[in-house]
């Protein structure tokens, strides 16, 4: 596709995520990600486009946002969200989630300590990410720690909020990343630490128990 | 009244010794008490076969009050008027003595309290006489693995949608993970309170998918995800109210469905996508919801990705579920001696270890 006077072009479709598809292409000469929320079939056509039009207007303010605060994002180029549509930077490295195996390696440990950082920069501004996921995690050529995907994400100055969002992240370890998700988990409540302070750290790791305890059945009887 | 669900029976007619002599042939009974049900059946399996053959499915269903719950005590008053009846019925559409049964099955847990520990004394009981090896079983990873069996779906991102579980389960290191639940609420007590609320007694699932079905007029209701877990507690909050306020039922229901569904099948194709798996399955009391079906039927498609749900005739609580994962488990040697036998009201799903799937 092109418009204008070929200042931009889409060539091919890279991922075909849960809410959006996430095509390869060009701005202004630059590589760069177009991510597209298309309309759902399934969906109540009203939830629909109110999901795809809030949440990417909602992305494209957290993402400047998180990147304001020290947090490393893909910088933006064009949003549209009437069409549940943003151009942003394209970066060359790889996923987190690709990166985990069996075991933590060595140089693997660094990429969960960042993380750790991460969320608390983002915690300590009263930023809550809403999907902590090592699918929305880059680790760049440069060994840089890049966050996106914030269309969930929203302002809270709650502990319960940041919990959910390290409770998320342990969701997402404990059923993919099974036999690293400990370890992983540990290294991130360290580096943690490290920003917050351990006495913030204490309330928000006995909140993610709390939370964890009221899920399904896991009050022991 | 006993209700006969089904009643499949293979082709080949064995006689009821030839199949104790068959050494490849298991035979496991289970009994299902965790809530409004109780429930017994029968279950074959050849060595070697991935499908196990449903001998008899024998239920009887405790009706709570109109505008009420299910009242623990008084279920579990109806499930011990009718266990031998069920029981006895279960048997006898199997055609099988209960010495050919090679073990015994009942749910463990998770349920109410008086409701379990009526079908775990019958099991004991059963066990105890007929020297049978006791099966204790998790009620909902037996919805999946009998959801599983029956579709033929072998490594499945899972929607388990019922009155005690709502929950988007995988397969992964030897036990069906939790990717991501309810906070609150699961989708049968959302279904159910705002079917109370209307004047309906539980369960109320298919009252309301009736209603639904006579609109088509969206009334804005509160929508939340939080990454791969959802809340329904504000959308009953705001369908009740709206529902005092004098908005049609039949609007309501509708609006309440879409919502509550579109929010299961965005957490669902999260699941997915992260995992990469190919395939879904719908197992639960609320799998017998036809949009819910089409709903995550579409998603599928779009995806490329295999979709099942369990058939209607199980997918509400049921023996079946039961005798099959009893089967199963008493394959890779899941019993359990009678005096440490126990049953556990709250017992989550992740904490049960899956040998058969390795």
């Amino acid at each position: 596709m092109e418009i204008g006077s070929g200042r931009y072009s889409v060539e091919k479709l890279i991922r075909q995520g849960a809410e959006a598809s996430i095509y390869l292409g060009e701005w202004f000469s630059q590589p760069a990600i177009f991510k597209r929320r298309l309309p759902k079939a399934f969906r109540q056509p009203s939830i629909d486009a109110e999901l795809r039009r809030r949440r990417t207007s909602r992305e494209a303010s957290f993402m400047a946002k998180a990147r304001g605060v020290g947090v490393p994002t893909p910088q933006i180029y064009f949003v549209d969200p009437g069409n549940g549509e943003i151009v942003m930077q394209y970066l060359s490295g790889i996923r987190v989630k690709d990166v985990v195996h069996q075991s933590i390696k060595e140089w693997e440990k660094e990429i969960w300590s960042r993380l750790g950082t991460l969320a608390a920069k983002l915690h300590d501004s009263s930023i809550v990410h809403g999907d902590l996921t090592t699918s929305n995690l880059i680790w760049t050529e440069t060994e840089e720690l890049v966050l996106f995907d914030f269309g969930l994400s929203f302002h809270s100055d709650r502990v319960e909020d940041y919990a959910v969002d390290v409770h998320l992240l342990k969701e997402a370890l404990t059923s993919a990343h099974t036999t690293i998700a400990e370890e992983a988990l540990e290294l991130v409540i360290k580096a943690y630490s490290l920003v917050m302070g351990e006495r913030r750290t204490e309330i928000l790791t006995s909140k993610v128990q709390e939370i964890e305890r009221r899920g399904r059945y896991a009050r022991p009887d | 009244m006993v209700h006969l669900v089904s009643r499949h029976r293979r082709n080949d007619k064995e006689g009821s010794s030839e199949r104790k002599n068959s050494r490849t042939l298991h035979v496991c009974l289970g009994i299902e008490s965790t809530a409004h049900t109780f429930g017994v059946s029968v279950i074959s399996h050849k060595e070697g076969r991935k499908l196990g053959s449903i001998l008899s499915d024998v239920k009887n269903v405790y009706k709570a009050p109109p505008g009420s719950g299910i009242h623990p005590r008084e279920a579990s008053y109806h499930h011990a008027q009718v266990a031998s009846e069920v029981l006895q019925q279960a048997l006898q559409v199997a055609s099988i003595n209960i010495k050919e049964v090679d073990a015994i099955a009942y749910s463990e847990g998770p349920g109410l309290g008086p409701c379990l520990r009526i079908g775990a004394v019958v099991a004991r009981a059963l066990s105890s006489r007929y020297q049978k090896p006791l099966i204790p079983v998790h009620h909902g990873v037996a919805h999946i693995e009998l959801g599983a069996m029956l579709t033929g779906l072998s490594d499945p991102i899972v929607l388990l949608v019922s009155g005690g579980h709502t929950m988007i389960n995988a397969h992964s290191g030897g036990r069906w993970r939790i990717f991501g639940e309810t906070l609150d609420l699961t989708i049968g007590q959302l279904v159910d309170q705002f079917g109370r609320e209307a004047g309906y007694s539980s369960p109320c699932g298919q009252r309301i998918e009736r209603l639904a079905q006579d609109s088509h007029k969206y009334v804005s209701l509160p929508y939340s995800v939080k990454g791969n877990d959802v809340s329904f507690s504000g959308l009953l909050t705001a369908a009740k109210r709206l529902l005092h306020a004098g908005r049609s039922l039949a609007d309501l229901c509708y609006s309440m469905q879409e919502t509550a569904f579109d929010m299961l099948a965005e957490v669902t194709e999260r699941a997915l996508a992260f995992t990469e798996k190919q395939e879904v399955l719908l197992v639960g009391g609320v799998a017998a919801n036809n949009r819910l079906q089409e709903i995550l039927s579409q998603m599928c498609l779009a995806r490329k990705a295999k979709f099942g749900s369990v058939p209607i005739g199980y997918s509400g609580d049921c023996g079946a579920q039961i005798a099959w994962t009893g089967l199963v488990g008493y394959l890779s040697g899941a019993s359990v001696p009678i005096e440490r036998s126990k049953v556990h009201p709250s017992w989550r799903l992740d904490r049960v270890d899956i040998p058969w799937r390795n």
